[in-house]
């Protein structure tokens, strides 16, 4: 790796370089970090105005706004927009400006790949933006109206936006298994001296092993749609009943991306929250080793449960029971990392700022995503839930608080550390109350559509379902403008000015950890010579 | 810091390990699809029918064996309600079948009428215990119909007794009885909000088109 490390002692001596350049060609995991960070924010927003106009079509039943092909395209674009273009870059942010920080490191190990796999992000939203765009030109062929899990045979019929999206899927594929590497290799080979695997902050461990996951499951994923892409343009019929393929094959390979997927969006929130929450009680993580431990569980049981998503493809009843207790099984080790982070803040002095108020939210609404969760595993129940309400109900609890909101509380915890600016508390906290009370008005009147017999994905609805849907579309509204304020708060974070305090190294009083050793903002160049643990 | 430390060695290594795991979970993606028929052949994960093995309600098909030994007539008889526009019968009464082998069988169909009707057909089988034994492998009544006023249409069915039919049973009628649809469930519109569930239909989930959107 000379290559590598000729670019890092050539940056050494010096600050900052400017203009574009020192964005388009960074190596500097910092810069890399904030790149990463601002292109979640706007796909946030991207994602968050698909989501509205969905809403405002469901604010009534029938069909004012928009036409159903149109419908199905923006509930697929807002997955999309939303997993692979705002959860996942936030993370790869935070992972970026933090790991180094956190284990003593100058850098990642491989500084010029961080800056590949960052760039590649763009070249893939502009593809993702494309497949939406093409169909509202002539020839432009139809509508992705398949939702984000582009069953065949549905989306071998697409038009070319399918072909867009197959390589958006690629090129973000690509990108995030870069990230996962160098993640690793940064974990494995670049820690301060005398810090152990099982004394690396909970951060880092939990990104190690987001990172093993996207290194074992995106590669299927691509695989997958590359197959897709062959059974649309070259004849192959790996899908296609008619010439001796399957379609449900695709939708096994999918989810076996698909469910460990979510754990790559929950996992980095839970490491964020293994910082907050010590941090606001004063308390040291409750059972280290057991968080681990957990984690690990969760990660391996995850990657083989995935048919519980396919109960209804008619699976024998061996299968079928088989993912049903695998699936629940997975809820006594996410149960446990919710009781250690119970057991830190018991009899802790805690103090409730805004990345705390974040950390108690997700307790709270995270498990009841879990009870509802462990609902959907129950094959008989299953039967009547699938792709109805409930289900969307179900994942936005547990990815709302478990990965959003995670990530929320990381941005204003070390926000502080990033720009050495404290953000307006009072804001954050309104921020933190509009937004709660917005996703619960939202998607909690979604669990009883669903219990009801609404189906998702269709633009229409009974009349029946009218009250709901209204309540939840004015709930959106306040959610999805409740962002603004975010905004308005990172930016003035950023700028600083006389009305915002200063911060110093160790912006909380609580925090322990090598982040807080450094300056804030910290120097272009941190950690050039290793600290030592004890 | 020298290119060769053992720091830099280190990273080179898992640089390594790491690129070939994602090539080699890249590679299993495509060894999945061979391996997809082996499992599901090998424990019959995939089907309804070992499942339900004795269940009412059960398609037996009893495999591609076929049973030279027997034979079955088949009757057909079809119907239309009294609010269908329509006339509708089958090309033949009846049919003879060994189990085991598919036959196909086309029904005619014609809109009596100057405008568009929508039409469904409902089968039943007598006796009724060998309902699970008669598989339909395609069949007008899984959609419904449409019609623009004045047209005519083929209709084919394939279908396959299964050997397992129990002992007694020499021969069965299989009755169609065709009906109008409403107004608001006309295809143009269920066709195009049910282009997200179309997947469901066309992949066996085991649900009828009818169901979805209900
Ligand atoms: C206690 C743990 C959990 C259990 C038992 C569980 C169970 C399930 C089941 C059975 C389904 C399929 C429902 C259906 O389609 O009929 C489902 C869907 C889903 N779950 Fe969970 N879940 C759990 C936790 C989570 C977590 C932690 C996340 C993410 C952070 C998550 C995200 C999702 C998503 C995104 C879907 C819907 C995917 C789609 O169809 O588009 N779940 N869950
Ligand atoms: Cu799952």
């Amino acid at each position: 790796m000379s290559t590598t490390t000729m670019t890092h002692d050539e940056a050494h001596h010096h600050g900052a370089p400017t203009g574009w350049k020192r964005w388009l060609y960074s190596t500097n995991h910092k810069d890399i970090g904030t790149l990463y960070l601002l292109f979640a924010l706007v796909m946030l927003f991207l994602g968050g105005a698909s989501a509205m106009m969905i809403r405002a079509e469901l604010f009534m039943p029938g069909i004012q706004l928009i036409d159903p092909d149109l419908y199905n395209n923006l509930v697929t674009n807002h997955a999309l927009l939303m997993i692979f273009g705002a959860v996942m870059p936030a993370a790869a942010g935070l992972a970026n400006w933090m790991i180094p920080l956190m284990i003593g490191a100058p850098d990642m190990a491989l500084p010029r790949m961080n800056n590949l796999s960052f760039w590649i992000l763009p070249a893939a939203a502009t593809m993702l933006i494309l497949s939406f765009v093409v169909p509202f030109f002539p020839g432009g062929g139809t509508q992705i109206n398949t939702g984000w899990t582009i069953y065949p045979p549905l989306s071998v019929q697409v038009g070319m936006s399918m072909d867009f999206l197959i390589f958006a899927i690629h090129l973000l594929g690509v990108s995030s298994v870069l990230a996962s590497i160098n993640i690793i290799v940064t974990l494995l080979n670049m820690r301060a001296p005398g810090m152990t695997l099982m004394k690396m902050p909970m951060f880092c461990w939990t990104w190690l092993v987001t990172a093993f996951l996207l290194i074992l499951v995106v590669p299927v994923l691509a695989g997958g749609v590359t197959m897709l892409l062959f059974d649309r343009h070259f004849g192959t019929s790996f899908f296609d009943a008619a010439g001796g393929g399957d379609p449900v094959l695709f939708q096994h390979l999918f989810w076996f991306f698909g469910h460990p997927e979510v754990y790559i969006l929950l996992l980095p929130s839970i490491g964020v929250l293994s910082h907050v929450i010590p941090t606001f009680a004063r308390k040291p993580l409750f059972g280290y080793r057991s968080m681990v431990g957990a984690m690990l569980a969760v990660a391996t049981i995850g990657m083989v449960v995935w048919a519980h998503h396919q109960y209804t493809i008619g699976m024998s009843l061996g299968a079928v029971t088989y993912f049903m207790v695998g699936t629940i099984l997975i809820s006594i080790p996410v149960g446990l990392m919710v009781f250690n982070f119970i057991a830190t803040m018991w009899r802790g002095a805690m103090t409730f700022e805004t990345p705390m108020l974040f950390a108690v939210g997700i307790i709270l609404m995270f498990t009841f995503g879990g009870l509802s969760g462990v609902m959907l595993a129950v094959v008989p129940a299953d039967m009547q839930y699938h792709d109805s309400m409930f289900v969307v109900a179900h994942f936005h609890y547990v990815l709302m608080p478990g990965a959003v909101f995670g990530l929320f509380a990381g941005v204003f915890y070390w926000l502080p550390k990033w720009t050495g600016n404290m953000y307006d508390e009072r804001l954050g906290k309104l921020f933190f109350w509009i937004n709660v009370i917005g996703f619960n008005i939202t998607f909690f009147p979604q669990h009883f559509l669903g219990l009801a017999g609404m189906p998702r994905r269709i633009i229409d609805y009974n009349v029946m379902f009218t009250e709901f849907n209204v309540l939840s579309s004015i709930g959106a509204m306040i959610f999805g403008l409740s962002h603004l304020l975010f905004l308005y708060i990172v930016i003035q974070t950023i700028r600083g000015g006389k009305s915002l305090k200063r911060s110093g190294a160790k912006s909380w009083e609580g925090a322990k950890g090598l982040e807080w050793e450094v300056d804030s903002p910290p120097a272009f160049h941190t950690w050039e010579t290793a600290p030592q643990i004890k | 810091m020298k290119a060769t430390s053992p720091v830099d060695a280190g990273k080179r290594r898992t640089t390594l390990l790491l690129a070939g795991l994602a090539v080699g979970m890249f590679a299993f993606g495509f060894a999945l699809v061979p391996l997809y028929n082996l499992i599901c052949q090998a424990t019959g994960l995939q089907s309804v029918a070992v499942r339900s093995n004795g269940g009412p309600g059960a398609v037996r098909t009893g495999g591609t064996v076929v049973d030279n030994t027997r034979e079955v007539v088949v009757k057909f008889d079809t119907s239309v309600h009294p609010n269908l526009p329509w006339e509708f019968a089958a090309t033949q009464q009846r049919l003879q079948v060994v189990p085991g082998q598919m036959y196909e069988v086309i029904f005619k169909a014609r809109n009596r009428s100057s405008s568009q009707v929508v039409g469904q057909a409902i089968p039943s089988i007598v006796p009724w215990q060998a309902t699970p034994y008669f598989n339909k492998l395609e069949c007008f009544c899984f959609n419904r119909q449409l019609l623009e006023g004045g047209e005519s249409t083929d209709m084919p069915l394939r279908f396959v007794v299964s050997p397992d039919l129990p002992e007694g049973i020499n021969s069965l009628t299989l009755a169609y009885s065709f009906l109008k649809l409403d107004e608001d469930a006309a295809p143009n519109r269920t066709n195009a909000i049910s282009s997200a569930t179309a997947v469901k239909s066309a992949t066996p989930k085991g649900k009828s088109d009818v169901s979805t959107g209900t």
